[in-house]
């Protein structure tokens, strides 16, 4: 390999390994270096995930790193101190934006410093919160952190540590708003925040001028749960991730599992599992269309979203049992087999589908009120969406082709046509009708799977106890709000050593305050719709 | 009054299984010592009205929030009951439906709701995570159910609850309120602040 010998050169006692992707391992001094010469000289300006891993007599953090051309031809660095006391990792915030929040979580979960980062908060947890969760010696007892109905203030000192020039570090700390500044609290409790996020944002009349997301408020804990559960009983846990794309995220984890202990799926099965992701995404759509024109104050938009969700609704019910959380995916297949009336309901639902678009054309899309509020606002460069991780809608409406269907096809997408619809304006319009156009896109490719369903066992034989060999294995799928990964790294036990969803919220979140800059305070209801965060998979 | 003869709309009175606590709690000891015809009557023209308009306020944590939704859209649509428009302000909002996990960090700020709601206020806990923490009871940071947090009037089994059973629990609420006393109990009240007030006075200012 051509960029094994580049980095040897560079740094000559680089450790490599050839897992599922090839990896790097380096001093925690060097991975700076390391990081920036990927960035700037290779092109890997996309950070896909960053996850902080306690090895047992250390603690490290995982990186994935993608080009932006092919997101999914990835290299992992790795690195690790092993002073767990005060353990200090250097920041690579300056190379990829997205590194700004997932260092912020991995200091709040594991408690790993970042030199060079400029605001050390914990990113979900309270400050005073004893104990750092993702910890192997994490003791959870209740009496250490009891539930409080007391509010805690909020820390709005952002600590920052950096190098003197005598190399000595030094910590130092700045406020997050001025004595000056205006500040009003969104959340966590608004009806546009699609869930529990708090947004202080600070204001100069009417024109923003920072926004600060304040996250945790549905932090459930659940890379620390995974820890201690068998494979077969986690799968229930992505569901409830984003539950808007329920379907996806367990597929994301059952062919991550499938993967690492080689269980082969049929042919039935994954056309059922495409088949049932398109389904979800066309629900998730709908249900992001509708929730968008609901804030923007168009009421008969959610209705008729709303309703006509219902239709993919019954369609799952019949098949899965359940309305929202399917439970659908298992290893090695899936729960059930199709209802028979799966494929007329789907046939029947194609076309109407298509008709009802155009009245969404002409109720909303069309209206001057509306075009107003969106175009030309919140504008994302396509190299600020690479930078931020931003991934799925968002992402391609600013012309970053990053469909994981596309790039690298799995379960039945491989043997369909289908187009990724991008864009170039990268404005609150764009992400709009990029949603749209993807349902079109979607029906398009349900038509082309649901006549040619093959037979075939709809579940393959597994053990109820599944090991997965020792090793690290990372999964990406394309949920309906972006790229969805699985890290899972596996001591050959019968639960994962470390599980890490990389989820596409938290960059989206983080996008919120520089797009919003600038515009008004009423535009950041619009800009927060069209980037249709689900605030369960941010916070996970 | 018995729980038997309470009337909810369009749907029949044997349909409603769970009785006992209605019956107990709020038939026996609330109307122990009889009432006031007056008074009653006008209890009861109260508890009508209130009960056919129960606001409930925009609050959803998470996947449960969506169901919340469904049932609110066109095709449950819980306006046919009464539970005509969601409120944003918790301080237009009657009740409280509790759609979703309540991790620590929310828990001040579920509390801090309640308390912004203006009395009579309810809550309905829907789904298993707000019951007792469903899925997730063995996290670090969830609450184990929101009655350690806030008083819950029904819970809602599920997870998520189909919207007919969370149908089911808000005309269970609907059956509770018309139980309400309200008039009465606030004069029950008022006698009852008048004999502390003159206890008071004859142990010298002292409370015993
Ligand atoms: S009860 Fe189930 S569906 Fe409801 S919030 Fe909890 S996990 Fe989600």
């Amino acid at each position: 390999m051509e960029l094994k010998e580049k980095i040897l050169k560079r740094l000559p006692d680089a450790g490599f390994e050839d897992a599922q992707y090839p990896t790097v391992t380096v001093e925690p001094d060097k991975l700076h270096e390391l990081a920036s010469m990927l960035c700037r000289e290779e092109g890997y300006d996309f950070l896909v995930s960053l996850t902080g891993v306690d090895w047992g007599d250390s603690l490290g953090v995982v990186y994935h790193l993608a080009r932006s051309g092919n997101p999914l031809d990835m290299i992992v660095l790795k690195t690790a101190t092993a002073d767990k006391e005060h353990p200090q990792l250097f920041s690579v915030t300056d190379l990829w934006e997205t590194a700004n929040l997932n260092e912020r979580e991995a200091y709040g979960l594991l408690g790993i410093n970042f030199i060079n980062h400029p605001d050390m908060r914990r990113l979900f947890l309270n400050e005073k919160w004893k104990g750092f969760p993702l910890r192997k010696d994490y003791d959870a007892s209740p009496e250490n952190n009891p539930l409080s109905i007391e509010s805690e203030p909020f820390s709005d000192k952002l600590r920052s540590l950096s190098f003197t020039t005598q190399g000595d570090i030094i910590e130092k700390e700045k406020e997050l708003f001025g004595k000056e500044e205006y500040v009003v609290n969104i959340g966590p409790q608004h009806p546009s925040t699609h869930g529990v996020l708090h947004f202080r944002v600070s204001l100069d009349g009417e024109l923003i001028r920072k926004v600060d997301p304040n996250l945790g408020y549905i932090h459930r804990g659940i890379e620390k749960m995974c820890e201690s559960m068998t494979y077969p009983q986690m799968l229930h846990l992505t569901d409830r991730l984003d539950y808007l794309s329920a379907h996806i995220n367990r597929h994301a984890l059952c062919s991550c599992i499938e993967k690492a202990v080689e269980i082969e799926v049929s042919e039935r099965v994954e056309y059922i599992r495409t088949m049932m992701d398109e389904l979800q995404r066309i629900a998730s759509h709908l249900l992001g269309w509708s929730a968008m024109c609901m804030d923007m104050g168009a009421l008969t938009a959610f209705i008729y979203g709303m309703r006509d969700r219902e239709k993919i609704i019954d369609i799952f019910q019949d098949t899965c049992g359940a309305r929202l959380i399917m439970n659908y995916n298992v290893i090695g297949g899936v729960m059930y087999d199709l209802h028979p009336d799966f494929q007329k309901k789907v046939k029947e639902f194609i076309p109407y589908m298509r008709k009802i678009m155009k009245e969404y054309h002409q109720i909303f899309t069309g209206n001057v009120i509306a075009d107003e509020r969106m175009k030309s606002i919140g504008i994302l460069s396509k190299e600020q969406a690479v930078s931020y991780g931003v991934t799925g809608p968002s992402g391609r409406a600013s012309g970053f082709s990053c469909d994981v269907r596309k790039h690298r096809p799995y379960a039945a997408y491989g043997k369909i046509k289908f187009n990724e619809v991008l864009r170039e304006e990268g404005d609150t319009f764009a992400r709009y009708m990029v949603r749209l156009d993807e349902i079109l896109e979607s029906l398009n490719i349900l038509e082309q799977l649901v006549d040619h369903i093959p037979e075939g066992p709809y579940q393959a034989k597994t053990k109820p106890i599944i090991r997965i060999p020792e090793g690290e294995y990372f999964q990406s799928v394309e949920a309906a709000r972006g790229l969805f990964g699985v890290y899972i790294c596996s001591k050959g036990d019968k639960s994962p050593y470390r599980l890490k969803f990389r989820s596409p919220g938290l960059s989206l979140v983080s996008i919120v305050d520089l797009i919003s800059r600038n515009e008004k305070i009423a535009d950041l209801i619009a800009i927060g719709g069209s980037l249709d965060y689900v605030v369960p998979d941010i916070d996970r | 009054m018995e729980v038997k003869g309470i009337y909810i709309k369009g749907v029949k009175n044997e349909e409603f299984k769970d009785t006992e606590y209605l019956q107990k709690y709020y038939v026996e000891e609330l109307q122990q010592n009889g009432s006031n015809i007056v008074i009653g009557a006008l209890d009861d023209l109260l508890n009508w009205g209130r009960s056919n308009s129960l606001w409930p306020l925009t609050f959803a944590t998470s996947c449960c929030g969506i169901e919340f939704m469904c049932v609110g859209a066109a095709r449950f649509d819980f306006a046919r009951f009464g539970f005509e428009v969601t409120r944003s302000s918790p301080r237009q909002a009657d009740v409280i439906v509790v759609a979703g996990t309540i991790v620590y960090k929310m828990a001040p700020v579920l509390k801090r709701l309640y308390d912004q709601m203006a009395e009579p206020k309810y809550v309905i806990a829907m789904g298993s995570c707000a019951i007792s923490g469903g899925p997730f009871c063995e996290s670090y940071h969830v609450a184990k159910g929101v009655q350690e947090i806030i008083p819950v009037d029904v819970f809602v089994p599920g997870c998520p609850p189909r919207p007919e059973s969370l149908l089911y629990g808000m005309m269970q609420l609907q059956r509770k309120v018309k139980l309400d006393r309200f008039l009465e109990s606030a004069q029950k009240s008022k006698k009852r602040r008048k004999e502390a007030v003159r206890e008071i006075r004859e142990n010298d200012g002292k409370l015993k």
